[in-house]
């Protein structure tokens, strides 16, 4: 075994690391999430054009990179910066249009070089975090097909041009089979998009399709076979969210501990008090815990192993990623409850990535399930 | 013992449910239920509802026109409250300086302020903490130095809850720098209209203005404002922490939160299913279910041994501790029920009459902003470290 990263990923990485150094302060970070677009499409540019997007996708889709390592290093930068730039939603799309037709695989290539914005919209309103259950409708229709129903918290859906659709060319409720995958324009006839703020300073949207018309060739992969095109898009996401919560938690300890050292109550620093001494411990334990199950996940995301690796990952993310959000406001006092500093910013993301991908209990629910049909 | 209500106490129950049922008007509530931003003039109209009834005092003693009610009345009086979505009584008055006062303060101040604290003149807001003095309260550095018949006060308060809306403020200062650090504190207090206070927003993670910084600079209180005695503030201070027992440990607000929980793990559905149906999820709502009515036990307890004359012990900080966390994780799941609707946050759609349509579930929009506005508790009022460093020392004597 070797736990070194090779050559060219560290370079990445670093790279990744400096621009989010220098050039993503945290007002910056705010501005761009204030913005109308929610993000800095200036940024997005200098972004793609450091390879930070190419760098999420193999070599055969355009891009030079694509193992769950390069995923991993990424997200873990963007994670330290709370970079609010469309890379998960690009990602999970992206993804799918591996799966494309050579149209499709073009559109892929204009986004890695930044000029075109994909979204997932794959869950549902009532859906929660099964990737099964699809709802929307993609009825046979003229040589094409006609898509309608309602698709829930589309990471980055306001601002994405094209949209991978899921919708049930057959089957009902969870069924596995039948779930179909459509690249769709945003701003076609019957596409509705509301967007909308999330809580930790991103941004979402509820689609609705209407008589949505898509010719043939708008179906990605084949006609009800799109669960395992989810799924396998879910666990790259699943990787980046967690790789981010990663680098978030980094930056939340290392605010804890610099306060820990510099704030004095009673005339000593307050990292003198072993009530705190040793859930700081704690933390940074855990943090160790969740880098671990970061190499696990990345090390299987290609294999067997995947889904239990994954699933096990995203259980500590939120179980432990919890509990560390929680103290790092409670160890800093009043200072980390206002808006002006920075760790109350860290916790929030750290908590909401618990809503992406299922939460702890979910994971936990699909790591037994894992066990017993072993 | 009998765990059953007394018939006195039934009648009790009866006739407050009644107030609520027929006093607190119906916007109110819906306002509180549905987590509304609530104004100035919202808690205002409130405030006077309870005063009209003579419930806004009916904790006070006797003597001080109150009702002296007890310990089971008290709970009663709170669970039914949180219970009709009526809004929590603006503590700072009513509940802290009022028992200085009724102790400490000279028969001018207490016939000057308390009636004007019931009838809504004066909004008072609370100036202890300062930058450098949050859980090490005594070395507080904000000063007042005598000049003939007035004190000229100097420095920072900080996180001055609804202090924006306030007119007057109850200030910690510092008198002297002899001797121990807490015998140089005297209690002092301010009419905010004074030139020289401002006022300045603190914005909080999740985006509300409830707290503020008051800065002082050369303001002129009459020497008549200081109460008790000069230097003697730290044992008033100390009075009003533990004096105020009651409310610690938030029983009708978590009982209130539960039934919330609960409705929304009926509406949510998980693989076609109630999410109450989940083992999971019930595994963890019935475990706070337990905790829930351990402490309410509790809370009834130690109000109750207050009431006879018990010296003031551990249980009060046992009651904050256990009180603050166990509200959290109601939090907590709440948002874990919303699944990925615990994302979506509509600043706009706080204010009551915001009518376009709710993301999600129409009880989703407050439910993260509350989890992360609810770490407060285990900060404020003594932080939950300082509270089991109390309970230590005192039941251990080490
Ligand atoms: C929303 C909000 C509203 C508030 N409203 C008011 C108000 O109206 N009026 C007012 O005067 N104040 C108010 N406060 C201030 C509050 O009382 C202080 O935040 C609190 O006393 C903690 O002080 P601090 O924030 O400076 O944290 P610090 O005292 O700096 O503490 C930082 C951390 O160190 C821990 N710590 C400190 N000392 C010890 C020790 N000896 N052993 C172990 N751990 C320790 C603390 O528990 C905390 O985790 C409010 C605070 C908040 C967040």
């Amino acid at each position: 075994m070797d736990f070194n990263h090779t050559e060219e990923r560290q370079m990445l990485a670093d790279m990744a690391g400096r621009f989010v150094r220098e050039q993503y302060e945290i007002e910056t970070r705010h501005k761009n999430a204030e913005s109308d677009d929610g993000f800095s499409r200036e940024t997005w540019g200098q972004l793609a054009e450091l390879g930070l997007i190419g760098a999420l996708f193999s070599e055969d889709a355009g891009g030079f990179g694509g193992a769950g390592f390069d995923v991993a290093v990424v997200f873990e930068q963007f994670g330290r910066g709370l970079v609010v730039e469309p890379f998960l939603a690009n990602l999970l799309a992206g993804t799918a249009l591996t799966d494309g037709n050579e149209s499709q695989k073009t559109i892929l290539e204009s986004v890695i070089t930044g000029e075109t914005l994909l979204a997932f919209a794959h869950g549902e309103p009532s859906g929660r975090y099964y990737a099964s259950h699809v709802e929307t409708s993609a009825k046979a229709a003229d040589g094409g097909y006609v898509l309608n129903g309602n698709k829930g918290v589309v990471i980055s859906g306001d601002t994405a041009d094209h949209l991978v659709v899921s919708a049930r060319t057959s089957g009902a409720g969870d069924d596995k089979d039948g779930i179909s995958l459509f690249l769709v324009p945003a701003n076609v006839d019957g596409v509705h998009v509301r967007g909308y703020p999330t809580i930790d300073g991103y941004r979402a949207a509820e689609i609705a399709l209407k008589d949505v018309k898509v010719s043939a060739d708008a179906l990605i992969g084949a006609e009800g076979r799109g669960l395992s095109i989810i799924e396998t898009a879910h666990a790259r996401g699943t990787l980046a969210v967690s790789a981010e919560a990663l680098g978030a938690i980094e930056v939340a300890i290392d605010l804890t501990l610099e306060y820990l050292k510099t704030r004095k109550q009673f005339g000593v620093p307050i990292g003198k008090f072993q009530a705190l001494q040793h859930r700081m411990a704690d933390m940074m334990t855990e943090r160790e815990q969740i880098r671990s199950a970061l190499i696990n996940a990345a090390g299987s995301l290609d294999s067997d192993e995947r889904d239990w690796n994954i699933s096990a990952l995203k259980n500590l993310v939120g179980r432990s990623g919890r509990k560390i959000a929680e103290e790092v406001i409670q160890m800093h006092g009043g200072i980390a409850m206002t808006w002006e500093y920075a760790a109350g910013h860290y916790s929030k993301r750290i908590i909401m990535i618990d809503h992406m991908f299922g939460d702890e209990d979910h994971h936990l629910e699909q790591i037994i399930k894992i066990g017993k049909a072993a | 013992m009998d765990l059953n209500y007394t018939v006195d106490e039934q009648d009790f129950q009866s006739e407050v449910h009644g107030f609520f049922k027929t006093k607190l008007p119906n916007d109110l509530s819906r306002k509180v239920k549905e987590k509304k931003r609530l104004s100035k003039e919202d808690m205002e109209t409130w405030h006077a509802i309870l005063n009209e009834a003579g419930y806004l005092n009916a904790h006070w003693p006797v003597e001080f026109g109150g009702k002296g009610w007890n310990a089971i009345q008290r709970d009663i009086f709170d669970v039914e409250s949180s219970a009709a979505g009526a809004p929590r009584v603006v503590p700072f008055g009513v509940n802290m300086l009022s028992p200085v006062l009724m102790a400490f303060g000279s028969k001018e101040q207490q016939q000057h302020y308390l009636p004007r604290i019931l009838d809504g003149t004066d909004w008072w807001c609370q100036g202890y903490s300062e930058p450098g003095s949050g859980s090490d309260l005594a070395s507080l550095k904000m000063s007042a130095v005598r000049d003939s018949d007035h004190y000229v006060l100097n420095g920072q308060k900080t996180w001055t809850t609804l202090g924006q809306h306030a007119n007057m403020i109850f200030c910690l200062v510092r008198t002297s720098k002899e001797g121990k650090p807490q015998e140089g504190i005297s209690f002092i207090l301010v009419d905010m209209d004074t030139p020289g206070v401002e006022v300045r927003p603190i914005i909080m993670l999740e985006g509300t203005h409830e707290v503020n910084e008051v800065w002082f600079t050369d303001v002129r209180v009459p020497a008549e404002n200081l109460v008790g005695e000069e230097n003697k503030g730290w044992t008033y201070a100390k009075y009003l922490l533990v004096h105020e027992r009651s409310g610690i440990a938030g029983v009708g607000d978590a009982l209130a939160s539960i039934e919330h929980l609960k409705h929304i793990a009926q509406d949510q559905k998980k693989d076609g299913k109630p999410l109450a149906d989940d083992p999971m999820f019930a595994a963890r709502l019935s475990e706070i279910e337990i905790d829930l009515s351990a402490m309410r036990t509790t809370n009834m307890r130690v109000m109750q041994q207050a009431a006879e004359g018990a010296p003031p012990g551990p249980e009060v900080s046992m009651l904050k501790v256990k009180g603050t966390v166990l509200r959290q994780s109601i939090n907590d799941l709440t948002r874990r029920a919303l699944g990925p609707y615990a994302m979506p946050f509509v600043s706009e759609a706080l204010d009551f009459g915001y009518n376009e349509k709710p993301i999600g579930p129409d009880y989703a929009n407050p439910m993260s902003m509350d989890y992360f506005n609810h770490r407060k508790t285990s900060i404020y009022g003594g932080s939950n470290e300082i509270q089991r460093n109390i309970i230590s020392k005192m039941m251990m004597g080490l």
